[in-house]
């Protein structure tokens, strides 16, 4: 079971890779991890997405909050929560095929953000689903370089009862 | 008044509480030994940095309080990671202090520099490095609380050389304010009636100790509730001594090596209170068939403990003496609910039956068994003294022949199994307790791995007994290899073994040589009353193995008996 994991950081050199090092160490896998700073001076957000059963989920969990540096752990399995990623996808596309290309970006809302003779560059935001959908409808066309950011995830304001 | 890092850093120790010191200076720290003689604080030299982190431990464990040792940069900060992982391995309180290069050095691969921080990340509660010397008090603040706080562990700081020779206003930081470290401490009161319940409704509880009973001084509890409720108690390695080893209630230690009747109380049981035990392997045996038949009910004040290995009915998490008491608590309230002695009868008989069929025992021939010499040791010393052990056979043979009464009585390493612990624990312990009797039990591979500090132990006149069960073999090897690699003794027979008697007497201290059974009791008194350090070479019958023993991957109640 895929799991999204939102690690509120203390800032400080290390801290990366203590969180890193806990999963390498324990054998749990990370699927991506972003990280960045939040609005609050030496405090950092990590989205982590992982995998695996309940009770390797349970320790994942357990385990990050009793590192000193983490602040605070939600999965966001337990609530509902908007997800992004972002990938920008450099696509085969000539004469021949750059108007199907550009359909598909259109139906994905992709901005296109380079363009050359042979290939057109584009960006796509979704959820995890919606970015394997558009990959793997361009596949076709000849994919020449993807660069893709982890999850980021946001707790909707209005939560569903009993969530 | 502007102070340099070294004088702070001296400061912060005496604020504290340290009163000594383990360590080995170098390079990277003669900033820090210029300032000690103007100080309180004792030093005590080790001759191997290793040792100095096992003599803070050995202090720790004994005493309660945070060990703390010294060392310098590189070669001096890694000879402590094998002593940190013990540490941490057992959740010792202590603080490692280490010297580090300059700070514009770091990264350049200078002399003797080592990333210490990033090598014992995963072996440390937590641990820094200090690049501004403003940051200095505060760090040393923070190590100390998390060292000691919530379950305990070891803590590094890294103290660059410039960082112990820059200057500025020394400021105490009264309190510590950590908002991302919270220990529990105080269990969740549902849960404890919860438990409360679990126990009146049971036909066949168990207590099982870990090392967290002994560590939050929780033994009084746990004795009250155990003849109060009529619940027979068993323990881990880090639990023997959290209950009195000579109770009618006490089954013995459970696990690989535990006793008959500890491991079938455990397979049969149908109410199990694990009070600071984490559930480790050498524990359970075959995870599927460990405590099948019981709700379990976990105290621990660590949550990544709970349901880590084993599936737990009722978690508790926090601090195991006030869980302890709050379940004694509520239980008082209770206690008309049921008659416990009537109720649990029995299952007492059952437990002791068992315990009368397969007690722990070996076969007697004339030759020195080594589960005599620690059952000599425990006549001769009535059980007076703190033992520390090294690790393998010589471990076993101690947690089950030497009648445990009291916490704080055991040192050993049962997490990390790290040879070479026992000597250097003892002058720790030593110094904790300068007029106790401390006695390492050692076998004559594992004390081959710290042995130089005999010469701390006779510098400093320690009066430390090292006994060593002399089999010439690195014996627990030998006997896995006996039974379950076709003897194929390849690399465990310990050939070119030094005259241990003259070594001991090299480094000034006495040395005693027992190769009879009629003489094993006089000179181990010989040994014992005289006050200088002592090497007791006993030579033991060669291939005597350690039973009860649970093969790796059996069921607990699938023991190969004597």
């Amino acid at each position: 079971m895929r799991h999204v994991l939102s690690v509120l950081v203390e800032n400080e050199p290390g801290v990366l890779s203590r969180v890193a090092g806990l999963f390498s160490g324990r054998g749990f896998n990370i699927e991506s991890l972003n990280v960045a700073p939040t609005l609050e001076e030496g405090v950092s957000l990590m989205t982590i997405t992982t995998s695996g059963e309940e009770q390797i989920i349970e320790q994942i969990v357990k385990q990050l909050r009793k590192l000193v540096t983490v602040i605070k752990v939600v999965d966001f399995i337990d609530v509902s929560a908007v997800e992004r990623e972002m990938v920008m996808v450099k696509v085969q596309a000539d004469d021949a095929r750059r108007a199907e290309v550009l359909r598909i970006a259109d139906i994905f809302r992709c901005k296109v953000v380079d363009v050359s003779l042979n290939d057109l560059t584009l960006e796509a935001t979704g959820d995890h689903g919606k970015i394997q959908a558009i990959l793997s409808l361009l596949t076709r066309f000849g994919i020449k370089e993807i660069a893709r950011t982890g999850t980021v995830a946001m707790r909707r304001s209005m939560q569903p009862e009993n969530a | 008044m502007e102070l340099n890092g070294a004088r702070i850093l001296l400061e912060c120790l005496k604020r504290e509480g340290v009163d000594i010191l383990f360590g080995y200076p170098g390079g990277a720290v003669i900033d820090i030994y210029d300032e000690l003689p103007r100080h309180e604080v004792r030093h005590i030299l080790v001759r191997h940095e290793q040792a100095a982190v096992h003599a803070a431990d050995g202090f720790a464990r004994a005493s309660g309080k945070v060990g703390v040792c010294l060392v310098t940069s590189g070669p001096g900060a890694t000879n402590t990671v094998t002593g940190i992982a013990t540490a941490y391995a057992d959740s010792i309180p202590m603080v490692v202090l280490t010297g580090q290069v300059p700070t514009p050095l770091i990264g350049n691969d200078a002399f003797q520099e080592v990333d210490i921080v990033g090598i014992t990340r995963p072996c440390t509660k937590h641990n820094y490095l200090v690049k501004d010397v403003r940051d200095l008090a505060r760090v040393l603040r923070q190590a100390f609380y998390l060292a000691r706080s919530g379950r305990p562990g070891p803590v590094l700081v890294d103290l660059p050389k410039d960082v112990m020779q820059a200057k500025t206003e020394f400021v105490w930081p009264e309190d510590v304010k950590l908002r991302s470290y919270n220990p529990t401490y105080r269990p969740n009161l549902n849960q404890l009636r919860r438990a409360v319940e679990a126990l009146i409704e049971a036909k066949r509880p168990l207590f099982f100790a870990g090392g967290g009973v002994v560590m939050s001084d929780a033994s009084e509890e746990l004795g009250w509730l155990a003849r109060t409720l009529s619940i027979p108690v068993t323990s881990t390695l880090m639990g023997l001594g959290a209950f009195p080893g000579d109770d009618p209630l006490w089954l013995g230690m459970i696990g690989m090596h535990g006793t008959y009747a500890g491991n079938k109380a455990v397979n049969n049981a149908d109410c199990i209170v694990a009070v600071g035990a984490r559930f480790d392997d050498r524990v359970t045996g075959r995870l599927s068939a460990f405590a099948s038949g019981a709700r379990i009910i976990h105290i621990d004040i660590d949550p990544t403990s709970i349901r880590k290995n084993v599936q737990v009915d009722i978690p508790v998490v926090g601090d195991c003496r006030k869980a302890l008491a709050g379940i004694r608590e509520i239980a008082t309230t209770r206690l008309a609910e049921k008659d416990w002695a009537t109720a649990h009868e029995p299952w007492l008989a059952q437990v002791s039956a068992w315990r009368t069929e397969q007690p722990l025992t070996y076969v007697k021939n004339g030759s020195i068994k080594p589960q005599q010499v620690v059952e000599t040791i425990f006549s001769i010393t009535r059980g007076d003294a703190i033992v520390t052990t090294e690790v393998g056979q010589n471990q076993m043979w101690t947690a089950q022949f030497f009648t445990f009464r009291k916490p704080r009585t055991l040192l050993t390493s049962g997490g990390l199994g790290t040879m070479g612990y026992g000597f250097p624990a003892a002058i720790g312990a030593q110094f904790a307790f300068p007029d106790k009797l401390v006695i390492d039990m050692a076998g004559d591979g594992s004390i081959q791995m710290n042995i130089q500090e005999l010469a701390t132990a006779v510098c400093n006149k320690l009066p430390i007994k090292i006994v060593i069960l002399n089999n010439g073999y690195l014996g627990m090897v030998r006997q896995w290899q006996e039974l379950f690699y076709q003897r194929n003794y390849c690399s465990t027979c310990m050939e070119a073994q030094p005259d241990f008697v003259k070594l001991a007497e090299a480094y000034g201290a006495e040395g005693y040589r027992i190769t009879e059974a009629g003489e094993l009791e006089s000179t181990l008194r010989a040994a014992f009353a005289s006050p200088h350090t002592a090497v007791i070479d006993v030579r033991v019958e060669r291939e005597e193995n350690v039973y009860p023993m649970v093969p790796a991957g059996a069921a607990l109640d699938e023991m190969l008996l004597v």
